[in-house]
């Protein structure tokens, strides 16, 4: 049986819902074993959330006061100590994820499988390149440990009706001090998180201006849904970068989608290509975004808008 | 400090609508349009800022890859970097293989600061900064929109899922940029003869005694899937019948 080790993203009181599409993935490979793994201050809510999702076979934990924020040059020792045994190790394709599993694969001097989106075999895979223009399947080599981060949006997040076993791992090593954390500034609101919302309503360049996304904003929480925005919108300085949907963004799977004067630049359907039902509203019928929307409707969005909220 | 070295990737250029060949062998790159990786050429701007403030003495632009690769390393010594290296080996060469190839170069010319594009448009990989910092086991500073050098840390603002993390690392240390960090300059014409009078060295990479292991092998490739196109609706009143239809109101 093939063990797998899944890196446990967490915010340090609340599991990432990346980590049971991480589950997932694993799942998919025949005949596996799938450990988790809890690297925080204090596991113990973390490690329950986590001990909850199906086809996990225990919860590993590891406490260390170092842990209390997530930084690679920290963790990837420790996941290093851990992984001894285990023939994948696997991390979520967030900046997380992205960040801290390249570390671990070069310690322990193997090359990084990134975005898994499917299994095609014990050690092939698919992934996307350029922007998700193309897919290549990739094939690692047998007979050593495949350490890979796991497209989030390619797969849905395991049921959580599990009562996993938590064990505490005994680790030893030494912890660099030359990384620190000072600071952490989220422009989070009391709106469902981006990443992981079934609905998202996403601004683009059109809506002109900061005070514009005003209409998003009332859509977005008569629907109870996300707001995201497109590359442009950022960059222009309507919205912060942490909405930005995209390949240079934040990739998502929401069930519904609304494209709300966006254009549709390959750069943000990149993004959104998993999505369930895309809506969009351009008054541009020539616009790319038509060419993948479920359902389109050419229109001035600052009439459509609020006429579409009331109508809610 | 004394050193800066970015990386500087030879990349279809962002602007070209990349095509998988029908055979799926491989992407269309016959005559498309090749530049620099447009994050790398953030990476390089930054480094060059750092130097005009005064707070390093050189930059150092790097690639890993064929005799093309001159190309846009000539182009980055236009942009100001003071002299170029050009490590010989295949384009199809790995990750970790390149980041050795990176420790290498950093360990010859005594480099305090890597600065990197945070991923490659061609492959969307995403690792050769961190592996690179794994194995000189210094600091990472990934997907950078903000750096402010202090004497021997750096504080770097980095673009999380989250938001904002500041975080301090200490020198020598590998930084990945990302969008927002910066605007690069444009070339300027007596910029570019003057470029071709700077040095640029060619380094077989077997000279640097890196043998590659554990490859991930391409073995196909073809188009992502399509999505049906759908329907428009005639107004607001169609879109909302429409989504109730779906069962998504």
């Amino acid at each position: 049986m093939a063990k797998v080790l899944i890196v446990a993203e967490h915010d340090g009181a609340v599991l990432n819902p990346s980590t049971a599409k991480c589950v997932a993935c694993a799942t998919a490979i025949a005949g596996t074993e799938i450990d988790v793994a809890v690297l925080a201050a204090s596991a113990a809510a973390v490690a329950s959330d986590a001990a909850k999702l199906d086809s996990v076979a225990r919860i590993l934990t590891v406490e260390n006061a170092a842990n209390e924020y997530a930084l690679s040059a920290i963790l990837a020792p420790q996941v290093v100590a851990l992984a001894d045994g285990y023939d994948y190790i696997f991390g979520p394709s967030t900046t997380f994820g992205k960040d801290l599993m390249p570390r671990v694969a070069a310690l322990l001097g193997l090359n990084q499988i990134s975005d898994i989106m499917s299994v095609e075999g014990s050690h092939t895979f698919k992934r996307p390149i350029y922007a998700g223009n193309a897919i290549v399947t990739v094939t690692a080599p047998t007979g050593k440990p495949v350490v890979a981060t796991v497209r989030t949006a390619s797969w849905q997040a395991v049921d959580a009706t599990n009562s996993a076993p938590v064990e505490s791992a005994d680790i030893a090593v030494d912890i660099p001090s030359h990384t620190r954390l000072v600071s952490v500034e989220s422009g989070q609101s009391d709106r469902p998180d981006l990443q992981t919302a079934s609905t998202v309503v996403s601004g683009g360049r059109a809506l002109a201006s900061s005070e514009n996304f005003d209409i998003i904003f009332a859509l977005a929480d008569k629907l109870g849904a996300a707001v995201g925005a497109s590359r442009a919108a950022v960059d222009a300085g309507y919205v912060p970068n942490e909405m930005q949907v995209g390949q240079t963004g934040k990739i998502i799977a929401p069930d519904l989608y609304f494209a709300i004067g966006i254009s549709g630049a390959i750069q943000h359907l990149t993004g959104i290509k998993d999505a369930g039902t895309i809506v969009a509203i351009n008054k541009d019928e020539e616009a790319p975004i038509f060419e993948v929307a479920d359902i389109g409707l050419v229109a001035d969005l600052f009439k459509a808008l609020p006429e579409l909220t009331n109508a809610l | 400090m004394e050193k800066i070295l970015v990386g500087l990737k030879r990349a279809i250029d962002y602007n070209v609508r990349v095509r998988v060949k029908n055979d799926g062998s491989g992407v269309e790159t016959d005559g498309v349009k090749m530049s620099i990786n447009p994050f790398d050429e953030i990476a390089l701007e930054e480094a060059l800022r750092i130097k005009d403030r005064g707070d390093a003495s050189e930059v150092i632009v790097m690639s890993i890859g064929t005799d093309a690769a001159q190309q846009q390393l000539r182009t980055g010594l236009a942009m100001g970097a003071d002299r170029a290296i050009l490590v010989d080996a295949v384009d199809s060469i790995d990750p970790l293989s390149r980041a050795r190839v990176f420790q290498e170069i950093v360990n010859r010319e005594g480099v305090e600061l890597v600065i990197l594009g945070k991923q490659a448009i061609d492959d969307d990989n995403s690792q050769i900064g961190q592996m690179l910092a794994a194995i000189w086991g210094r600091p990472q500073a990934t997907f950078a929109s903000k750096i402010e050098l202090n004497g021997n840390t750096a504080r770097v603002t980095r673009e999380v899922d989250a938001g904002l993390e500041l975080v301090d690392v200490d020198l020598p240390a590998v930084i990945s940029v990302d969008l927002r960090l910066n605007e690069p300059r444009y070339v300027k014409l007596p910029d570019i003869m003057k470029a071709k009078k700077k040095p640029l060295d060619q380094i077989p990479i077997a000279d640097l005694g890196i043998e590659s292991s554990s490859i991930i092998e391409d073995s196909h490739f073809e188009p992502p899937a399509a999505r049906q196109k759908g329907i428009i609706v005639d107004d607001v009143a169609g879109l909302v019948s429409a989504l109730t239809e779906k069962g998504l109101l």
